[in-house]
């Protein structure tokens, strides 16, 4: 599992990357009522607003990691919202296809996320 | 946060875990641990305590006998201030010459003298509009060694009542002055910002926390911060000054036509009379050029304060504009509230992140509301 400063987490799924928000980002955001997921093909560039979570309190942009294409998106969350306030290593967003795994390379692990968030 | 004032309860807040945020000039508890979502059910199943210490609590205590301050009460509010037996608390509003609304308050009548609570972000504007306008009639006195908590939900009266004795006979928007065995004079009324049964306690600083405790100590009693009374007022339909009135709208356009009694309209023995009269009278014989409205977006999106409000999916004309709105914990979806331009009645799409979405119309409050009548 590896980890961006915007507190999300890339897990490799075959040839994909999965990409969630980590357990310190769904507290810190608070009670999720709502998901907007992007459409299955985007071709996205890292920095890129994805997706869109609003918690009781506000609304917050999710941003695509990397380079890539959005191949196949939650649709759970939609419908449970919730379910990334109870499980967020668990409630994935989307799975991305990229040119080259060995980016993840770049981003920090588990003990580095950690020490992020202190 | 150090050009922030503290509450007096500050040291126990953080204690409970309450994650602090600055509103209003102040260091305010926006959630505790149990966080927005369970602290808003809380309140509707249980009981709520909320430390609103920060909002002004003022006494107009009469310089020639109650009627010259009534009267001069009035001039300030397009409300009937005279028939307020004592012992009863009413809603009013200050208004300015153009119609626009300076602030909301509530009132007490407690037989020789008024008693005020106004938002706290207006306060030191109310106190000097007070002064000015009432200063002939009446001292105007900034209480400012009582802390001000909200007891809210079903469970408020039980816990209320065993340590102040008397509360649970009291009913929606009575007032009273009672002792409590240990904790000295309280200030009382049955009342409260969240559409739940409940009161209002000013207690002398000194007693607050030792007063807050026992109540946290109580069956189902549990803190909640601003995130949840935000969430809570929405539901009941309640206006946020600054938000949903301002000095811009006026008491008609914002669907407060109810706090403006008869006997202050035109026909009305003590019609006119107050700041903005010449307008608020003709928008309550002609009809506002918009009006606040309830909104229940179709989709799970909540729509937030600043979603514009359109006539058509795409292209069309704004009608109108949503100033506060999110997700209803209790209605389980997004609920708002907004201004829409009058004559239109067609179907609304609000704007959220470039996309229209269709909200619909609602009746308010979304949420039915408990007072004990």
């Amino acid at each position: 599992m590896k980890y961006t400063e915007e507190h999300e987490w890339l897990r490799v799924e075959g040839d994909l990357v999965v990409v969630g928000i980590t357990g310190h980002a769904a507290e810190q955001l608070g009670d999720v009522v709502f998901v907007e997921l992007p459409e299955t093909g985007t071709q996205v560039a890292a920095g890129d607003e994805a997706s869109v979570i609003e918690s009781v309190k506000a609304a917050s942009d999710i941003l695509a990691p990397l380079d890539g294409e959005i191949v196949e998106v939650n649709e759970r969350l939609t419908t449970s919202p919730g379910l990334v306030n109870d499980d967020p290593l668990g409630a994935w967003f989307f799975k991305m296809k990229i040119d080259d795994l060995s980016v993840l390379d770049g981003f920090m692990d588990e003990d580095a996320y950690n020490a992020l968030i202190g | 946060m150090s050009d922030l004032k503290r509450l007096g309860l500050h040291d126990l807040h953080v204690e409970l875990g309450g994650k602090l945020v600055p509103f209003a000039g102040y260091e305010m508890p926006v959630q505790y641990p149990m966080g927005v979502m369970k602290e808003h059910l809380h309140t509707r199943a249980e009981a709520g305590l909320f430390d609103v210490s920060h909002m002004g609590q003022v006494i107009l205590k009469p310089k020639a006998g109650m009627a010259a301050l009534i009267a001069g009460f009035e001039a300030l509010m397009p409300v009937d201030v005279a028939s307020l037996p004592e012992g009863r608390q009413r809603y009013g509003l200050f208004t300015n010459e153009a119609g626009g609304i300076l602030d909301d308050l509530m009132f007490a009548n407690r037989g020789d003298h008024l008693f005020v609570v106004v938002n706290a972000g207006c306060k030191e504007a109310d106190i000097a509009h007070m002064t000015a306008k009432l200063g002939a009639v009446a001292e105007v006195i900034a209480i400012t060694d009582r802390a001000l908590l909200a007891l809210q939900g079903p469970k408020a009266e039980a816990a209320l009542e065993a340590l102040v004795p008397g509360v649970a006979a009291m009913k929606f928007m009575d007032v009273a002055v009672l002792a409590s065995p240990a904790h000295g004079e309280i200030w009382v009324s049955r009342s409260g910002y969240t559409g739940e049964d409940g009161f209002e306690i000013s207690v002398a600083e000194a007693q607050a926390e030792s007063f807050a405790r026992a109540l946290l100590a109580s069956d189902g009693v549990a803190p909640i911060g601003l995130g949840a009374r935000d969430s809570l007022r929405l539901e009941a339909g309640l206006c946020l000054y600054g938000h949903d009135i301002d000095t811009t709208t006026s008491p008609v356009e914002a669907g407060l036509t109810w706090a403006i009694q008869k006997v202050r309209r035109t026909g009305g023995a003590r019609e006119g009379g107050f700041p903005g009269a010449a307008r608020i009278l003709a928008e309550l014989a002609e009809a506002p050029a918009r009006k606040r409205i309830g909104l229940r977006p179709e989709g799970r999106a909540p729509m937030r304060e600043g979603v514009t409000l359109w006539d058509a999916a795409e292209g069309g004309t704004q009608v109108g504009l949503v100033t506060s709105g999110g997700f209803g914990p209790s209605v389980e979806a997004p609920v708002a509230m907004g201004y829409l331009s009058a004559g239109y009645d067609g179907p609304l799409f609000g704007e959220v992140r470039g996309r229209r979405h269709a909200v619909a119309r609602a009746p308010m409050p979304f949420q039915p509301t408990t007072y004990k009548r």
